[in-house]
C-alpha cells in the first residue's frame, strides 16, 4: 500500500465511551468517520470511496463474494465494518475454549446452537480409538469441548461419533457445507469450503467468542483475486499441484487481503473433493478465503447428504444456487491465470509453502536471487532442510511420508494412494502414515479394501483427525527426518521439531514410498489408469 | 477487556525475518492450553530453546540481554502468516508486546492482533528500511507510538505516520471490544433473523 499522509483532524476528537464500556461506540464513529476514511485506509477494502451499500444506477455484473456479502449484511455503521451474519460456524477443541470461558464470564448463550457444530481432531490421537488417550493436557482440551457442548446445547462429533472427523472433512460431507453460505471455524484452513461456492474463512478465538455470542462477525469486505486455470491436467498432476504452483508464483503473502476465486477449464474439470484441496490452502497463498462457483459437479456431491434439503426442498435451493456464479464482465481486483498444460507435479523445498518447484527442477541458489531479504530467507530456509543449492530434488531420500489431512485425507486421495502402492512395498526404513480424515473416510476405505492394501505395503494405517499435519498429538518427525506430506504446511517445526517437510501430492506421496526417495509420479507404472483412480 | 492503549516509549526488538509463520511465533504444541495465560515462555520457543530447555548458544534476539520489556518488534514482511491461533498475539502481550512495526501482515494475525491490544503498524518499504538504518545505528533507540495521533515519535524529534483502521482504533483507544459492538445490534440482529430463515439445521438428525 503507498503511505498517505495523514490530514490530522485535532478539532473531531472521538467521542468515544470509556474505559470497560462495552456498547454504544457506534455514534461516536458516525459522528469522526467519513466514508473517505475508512476506505482509504482500509487494505482490505475494495472500492475505494465508494460504499458498498449505494444502490447502483443499473445492475452491475457481480463477482460470487459480492453476491454472497451483500446476501449477509445485516447491518453497517458509517465508517465501521459489516456486521456480517454467519451461517455456518464449525468449531473444534483447540480454538474454543477461552471463547466459552468469555461467554460464561459475560453471562451469554449461544445464539444460534443449530448453526453451530463440534468435533474433535486436532489433538486426539491416531492411535487405535479403545487405547486410552495418554496425553492428560490434551485429554482435558477436549473433556472441556464436551462440557462446552453440552452446557450450551451444541451438537458434537466427537470421539466415538460415526461422524467425528477433521473439521474441514466432515461438514462437506454430511452436506452442511452449501453454496452461498457463510462458513467460519477457529481455523485457518476453513477455507476448504469455499470449493462449495460459500464464503469460508478462519477465525481467531475472540471471533469464536462473537460468532457464538451473536452468530455474526465484523468485517471489512473483501478484495476478490480471480486465478483462472485454463487448459487439462496431464495424468499424474492434480489439484495439489496447482494450488502449490500457484503460492510458488504469487508467494505466501500474494492474496493478502483477498478472496481467492478459482476458476476455468480446468478447475471445471476437477471433482469436489479435488476442489477442496486447493480452495484448503488458499491460505498459504495469504487468502482468508477461497472459492468456486457451484455447477453440477457441486449438486451431484451434495444431492442425498444429510444436511441439504430434499424432494422440493432441493429443487427450490439448487434453482438459487444456479444464481450465485460471478456474472459475465465482473471486475476482480487481481488476476493470474495459469496453464494446467504445462504444468508437472510440484513438490516444495523449504520453509513455506511458498518455496516450491516443479519436480523435475533443481533447488534454487540463493546466489540467483537479487533481493537480500528473499536471499536471507533461502539461505535460512536451505541450512534448515540441508539442501544444496542447485541439487535436484528427485532421489532425495525421505525417511517418512504422510498421507492425510484436510487437504488430502478425503476417500479420493485414498485411492489414489492406495492404487500406487496396490501390490508394492513401502521401501525399506521408511515409515508411510495413512491417517483418514474422518471416520466416515475411515469405514469406507476398510469396506473398499483400500485399509489393507495399506497393509500390505507395510503402511501404518491410523485412526482419523489432524495428526501429523499439525503434530500435536504425538504423530510427529523426529528432528532431522524428512517427509514427503500430503498436507498443507512445511513451516519449521511444523510436523515436529526439527522435522523437514516437503508438501505434494498424494500420488507423489505414494511414489516416494515406493522408491524412499522424492520421486515423480509420472514415472510409476500405468500412470494414465491409476490417476483416473482419483476421479476425472 | 483490554486496557485503553495509550501512549507509550519504548527501545525495539529487531527480528529481521518475512513471513514468519504463527507456528514459529507459538508451535502447536503449546495450544493445548484451556485459558490465555501462561504463554510468555511458549513465545518463539523453538528459535529460542534447546531441546533440554536452555536457551540457544547465542541466544535468540529476545533472550540477549536489555531486550525484556522492550514493547515494541520491528519485523520482516507478512508477520503472522499461516495457523489462525490467536495464541500469537496472546503469547506476544504476554511477553510484553504492545506495538509491531511491519510493511504487511496475514490477515488473520492482523484480525487477532487488533482484538488483544497489540498494535500491528504498517509502514512503508522506505520508512521500513529507515527503521532498520535507525536500529543498526543504535540499537537502544526508543520510539514513542502515539495511536490517537497515528504517530511515531523519533529519537531525533521526526516523526512517522501510519494509518491504522479507524474502528478498530476507536475500540483500542476506548479498552472496548468488538463483541460489546455487536451486543448493542440486537434489533438489527433480530430483524435479520425474522427476514430470513436460517439455512442450516446443525441439530436436526443425522442419520
Amino acid at each position: 500500500m503507498t503511505f498517505v499522509p495523514r490530514s490530522r483532524q485535532d478539532s473531531t476528537t472521538p467521542d468515544v465511551p470509556g474505559p470497560g464500556v462495552t456498547i454504544g461506540v457506534s455514534e461516536g464513529l458516525a459522528q469522526v468517520l467519513t466514508a473517505e476514511d475508512c476506505y482509504a485506509v482500509d487494505p482490505l477494502h475494495r472500492h475505494s470511496g465508494t460504499p458498498r451499500q449505494m444502490p447502483h444506477p443499473a445492475p452491475q455484473p457481480r463477482t460470487i463474494v459480492d453476491k454472497i456479502w451483500t446476501d449477509h449484511v445485516v447491518t453497517q455503521d458509517p465508517g465501521a465494518p459489516a456486521v456480517l451474519a454467519i451461517d455456518l460456524h464449525l468449531i473444534h477443541e483447540v480454538t474454543s475454549p477461552q471463547a466459552f470461558t468469555g461467554l460464561r464470564q459475560r453471562g451469554l448463550r449461544v445464539r444460534r446452537p443449530s448453526q453451530t457444530v463440534a468435533t474433535a481432531d486436532h489433538s486426539i490421537p491416531t492411535t487405535p480409538r479403545n487405547l486410552p488417550m495418554l496425553d492428560l493436557q490434551a485429554a482435558a482440551q477436549i473433556g472441556q469441548l464436551e462440557q462446552n457442548c453440552a452446557e450450551f446445547g451444541i451438537p458434537l462429533h466427537g470421539i466415538g461419533s460415526p461422524h467425528q472427523g477433521i473439521v474441514h472433512v466432515i461438514g462437506p460431507q454430511l452436506g452442511l457445507t452449501q453454496p452461498g453460505m457463510t462458513i467460519v471455524c477457529g481455523d485457518s484452513h476453513t477455507s476448504t469450503h469455499g470449493a462449495f461456492g460459500a464464503l469460508a474463512f478462519g477465525i481467531g478465538t475472540s471471533e469464536v467468542e462473537m460468532v457464538l455470542a451473536t452468530q455474526t462477525l465484523l468485517q471489512r469486505d473483501p478484495k476478490t483475486y480471480e486465478v483462472r486455470v485454463d487448459g487439462r491436467l496431464a495424468p499424474g498432476v492434480s489439484s495439489k499441484d496447482i494450488i502449490l504452483a500457484l503460492i510458488s508464483r504469487i508467494g505466501v503473502g500474494g492474496g493478502t487481503g483477498h478472496v481467492f476465486e478459482y476458476r476455468g477449464e480446468a478447475i471445471r474439470a476437477l471433482t469436489m473433493e479435488q476442489r477442496m484441496t486447493i480452495c484448503n490452502m488458499s491460505i498459504e497463498g495469504g487468502a482468508r478465503a477461497g472459492l468456486i462457483a457451484p455447477d453440477d459437479t457441486t449438486f451431484e456431491y451434495m444431492h442425498g447428504r444429510d444436511h441439504v434439503p430434499h424432494g422440493v426442498g432441493w429443487d427450490a435451493a439448487v434453482a438459487r444456487w444456479r444464481g450465485l456464479p460471478t456474472d459475465d464482465g465482473a471486475m476482480f481486483d487481481k488476476s493470474i491465470t495459469i496453464d494446467a498444460n504445462t504444468l508437472e507435479p510440484m513438490v516444495t523445498y523449504g520453509t513455506n509453502p511458498g518455496m516450491g518447484i516443479p519436480i523435475s527442477a533443481a533447488v534454487p541458489a540463493p546466489d540467483d536471487e537479487a533481493d537480500p531479504s528473499a536471499r536471507r530467507a533461502l539461505e535460512r530456509a536451505l541450512e534448515y532442510m540441508d539442501l544444496r543449492p542447485g541439487q535436484p530434488i528427485l532421489g532425495q531420500k525421505v525417511d517418512v511420508v504422510f498421507v492425510g489431512s484436510c487437504t488430502n485425507g478425503r476417500i479420493s486421495d485414498l485411492r489414489l494412494a492406495a492404487a500406487a502402492l496396490k501390490d508394492r512395498r513401502v521401501a525399506d526404513g521408511v515409515r508411510l502414515m495413512v491417517t483418514p480424515g474422518s471416520d466416515e473416510v475411515k469405514r469406507e476405505a476398510e469396506r473398499e479394501g483400500l485399509a489393507d492394501i495399506f497393509r500390505a505395503a507395510g503402511a501404518d494405517w491410523r485412526e482419523s483427525g489432524c495428526s501429523m499435519c499439525i503434530a500435536m498429538n504425538g504423530d510427529q518427525l523426529s528432528p532431522g527426518q524428512y517427509a514427503v506430506s500430503t498436507s498443507n504446511r512445511n513451516f519449521e517445526g511444523r510436523q515436529g521439531k526439527g522435522g523437514r517437510t516437503f508438501l505434494a501430492s498424494p500420488l507423489t506421496a505414494a511414489a516416494s514410498a515406493i522408491n524412499g526417495v522424492v520421486s515423480d509420479p509420472r514415472q510409476l507404472p500405468g500412470i494414465e489408469s491409476l490417476a483416473a483412480v482419483g476421479g476425472r | 477487556m483490554a486496557e485503553p492503549f495509550r501512549v507509550f516509549t519504548s527501545k525495539v526488538v529487531p527480528l529481521p525475518a518475512e513471513n514468519v509463520d504463527t507456528d514459529q511465533i507459538v508451535p502447536a504444541r503449546y495450544l493445548k492450553v484451556t485459558d490465555k495465560a501462561g504463554l510468555a515462555d511458549a513465545l518463539f520457543r523453538d528459535w529460542r530453546f534447546d531441546e533440554d530447555g536452555s536457551l540457544k548458544d547465542p541466544p535468540f534476539i529476545l533472550d540477549r540481554p536489555g531486550m525484556g520489556g522492550r514493547g515494541i518488534m520491528l519485523v520482516g514482511d507478512n508477520f503472522g502468516c499461516g495457523s489462525s491461533r490467536e495464541h500469537a498475539p496472546w503469547a506476544l502481550t504476554a511477553w510484553g508486546v504492545r506495538a509491531i512495526l511491519s510493511t504487511s501482515y496475514a490477515d488473520i494475525f492482523r484480525s487477532n492482533s487488533l482484538k488483544n491490544g497489540v498494535l500491528p503498524i504498517v509502514v512503508p518499504p522506505q520508512v521500513h528500511a529507515r527503521l532498520w538504518a535507525l536500529l543498526d545505528e543504535d540499537p537502544d533507540a526508543e520510539l514513542t507510538i502515539d495511536l490517537a495521533e497515528e504517530g511515531i515519535l523519533l529519537p531525533d524529534g521526526s516523526t512517522i505516520d501510519f494509518r491504522i483502521d479507524p474502528f478498530a482504533k476507536q475500540m483500542l483507544l476506548a479498552g472496548t471490544d468488538e463483541l460489546g459492538y455487536l451486543l448493542s445490534k440486537e434489533h438489527e440482529m433480530a430483524a435479520w433473523e425474522a427476514a430470513h430463515s436460517p439455512r442450516i439445521d446443525t441439530v436436526a438428525g443425522v442419520r
